[in-house]
């Protein structure tokens, strides 16, 4: 292997792939398949200060190249969470990324607070999932809200603070600026996409939250078009995802200036979709002699002689 | 805990047994030989645009041949894409998947009842198979019957039609009625409309009542918490009455579970 280290807000990851939060539980399903030891960190599926039930069934439904769900940020609660998710994680030699979610300000500020002490790296603070009606992506598409909930979770948190960006926005470099003012110290884009589908069958909606989350294929070139704007915005790092389904999808998004990716749908078609990323990007490192994978961030080029001025 | 494998398994027979009904025999590594009856397994696509597996219950297992037979409704996209296939083809296949049925909850000398509506019939080919005690097997179907011959080897075989074409006139339960038929223990599959009034059924008889639930999976494994079903009380794993249909089921005592 070639040198895939990266670096996030002082946190030292053995290769940029990780999984996507909500795609992998604590990882303890899929560790019958992944030796977790080999992934640059682990996100969990989001957790909030007390239990969430999450949405009625169905909560899942595929679509033409991707699938859309309305879990609704089902979890455990920060309590269990502490006892039993983080002693698994820590087992293995990987980084623990906590992804956070709450219904008001506090609530996220008390899941922050409770992990001060934990043995996890980073923490990722979820305001833009679309299948939540309070929190989540309310707070995510002001970039006022965001700049505040950032400063906020800024001011009580020990491990450093992942921002993750909602797609359903005009103008994603608004909230990313926002959130780097509110003292982000990474961002983590894209959460899924608004979607609907209807079952002309039974005349009803698929999913019975009406609305779900779009991911997968389908969403890849809109969430590398949206990396690619965010890191010309801010300074601080991106964590890219979107899509990714293999190693060119995550190649495209260090390309297009992120520092990291994260492997999300694409567990539920392959369970070993992360390790074939982290082979695959090993490979093209060394069909193109690239010695550290930093020097892949942000090296799309220009077409010679192009002078289109794009975000 | 059960191991899960994922294999490329070869299409080794395959032929339509009704109306956009299919069986089709599996050649795996392990799974074959590590499943039990009611477990299930994901069945790929192989047309990239349908990302998530097709969760498929198992018909018949062959341990010592390393096969499984699964018998499915081409209803999709994807199950008709699997339809389509030929022997000698292959297969990505997840597996084996969720709980079985209990077995050990009928011995030599108990009744049990073995319920299936519709598509919910063939899991319980190879628990008739493998359970013990006396097998009453009863079948619902809207038309058409399928398994029905394949079953009467196993136990002794009650049919029940919507539209009365054969056997009782009505559903399962009716069939039940109008055999006067009884039991120890039921075991089903099949829509929940049926599971609901055999779940309301049992508990008003005083029968011990196994349910195999269905419902939209993506990740078939237990991470994506997609397929819940609601609990009666709340579930260890989940901190809320939500249980894993994929992980945690996919067959629940009726008493575990609201339908």
């Amino acid at each position: 292997m070639r040198n895939m280290s990266v670096n996030l807000a002082g946190v030292e990851l053995k290769n940029p792939v990780m999984t996507a939060s909500g795609t992998f539980g604590s990882g303890m399903e899929y560790s019958e398949f992944v030796d977790l030891n080999k992934l640059g960190a682990v996100v969990t599926k989001g957790v909030a200060n007390v239990p969430w039930a999450g949405n009625p069934t169905p909560r899942v439904a595929e679509v033409y190249g991707g699938m859309l769900n309305a879990i609704g940020l089902q979890n455990p609660g920060i309590e269990v969470f502490r006892k039993r998710d983080i002693p698994f994680l820590r087992q293995y030699d990987t980084k623990i990324i906590v992804n956070v979610c709450g219904r008001s300000k506090e609530d996220y500020c008390e899941v922050v607070e409770a992990l001060r002490d934990e043995p996890v790296d980073l923490l990722e603070i979820n305001i833009s999932c679309p299948n939540v009606k309070e929190g989540g992506i309310a707070f995510g598409q002001n970039p006022k809200a965001v700049e505040e909930i950032t400063a906020a979770v800024k001011k009580v948190a020990k491990q450093p603070i992942i921002m993750k960006l909602s797609p359903n926005v005009t103008d994603i470099t608004e909230t990313a600026k926002a959130a780097e003012a509110g003292g982000a110290d990474v961002l983590s884009m894209i959460n899924t996409l608004t979607g609907m589908k209807i079952d002309i069958h039974r005349r009803t909606f698929a999913l019975a939250n009406k609305t779900g989350g779009l991911s997968g294929p389908a969403v890849k070139p809109v969430a590398v078009r949206m990396v690619y704007q965010a890191a010309q915005a801010v300074k601080i790092p991106i964590i890219g995802m979107g899509g990714i389904m293999t190693a060119e999808d995550a190649l495209e998004f260090l390309l297009a200036g992120a520092a990291a990716v994260s492997v999300g749908t694409a567990n539920f078609v392959n369970p070993t979709a992360t390790l074939d990323v982290i082979e695959g990007i090993d490979a093209y490192m060394e069909k193109y002699g690239i010695e550290t994978i930093t020097e892949l961030v942000g090296a799309v080029r220009e077409h010679p002689g192009s002078s289109v001025s794009f975000a | 805990m059960p191991e899960k494998w994922k294999e490329t398994a070869r299409i080794i027979q395959r032929e339509c047994i009704g109306d956009e009904i299919y069986s089709m025999w599996l050649e795996t590594e392990e799974i074959a030989r590590n499943a039990v009856p009611g477990q299930f397994i994901s069945v790929y696509c192989r047309d990239g645009s349908r990302l998530l597996p097709r969760p498929i219950s198992i018909c018949e297992i062959d341990e010592r041949d390393r096969t499984l037979r699964l018998v499915y409704r081409a209803v999709g996209k994807g199950t008709e894409e699997f339809a389509e296939l030929s022997e000698g083809e292959y297969l990505e296949i997840l597996g084996p998947l969720g709980n079985g049925f209990p077995l050990d909850r009928c011995g030599e000398g108990k009744k049990a009842f073995l319920i299936g509506g519709g598509i919910g019939i063939p899991p319980l080919v190879e628990l008739a198979k493998q359970l013990k005690g006396e097998k009453q097997i009863i079948l619902g179907y809207r038309d058409e019957r399928f398994l029905d011959d394949e079953l009467e080897y196993e136990g002794s075989v009650y049919v029940a039609t919507e539209d009365g074409s054969y056997g009782t006139k009505g559903n399962v339960l009716d069939a039940i009625r109008e055999n006067g038929l009884t039991a120890d223990v039921i075991y089903a599959c099949g829509p929940t409309p049926m599971l609901r009034a055999l779940k309301s059924y049992a508990e008003a008889e005083g029968i011990e009542c196994w349910l195999s639930l269905e419902e939209r999976m993506a990740c078939g494994v237990g991470a994506c918490l997609g397929c819940v079903c609601k609990s009666t009380e709340i579930d260890p794993h989940s901190q809320v009455h939500n249980k894993r249909i994929c992980k945690d089921g996919p067959v629940f005592r009726s008493t575990e579970v609201e339908l």
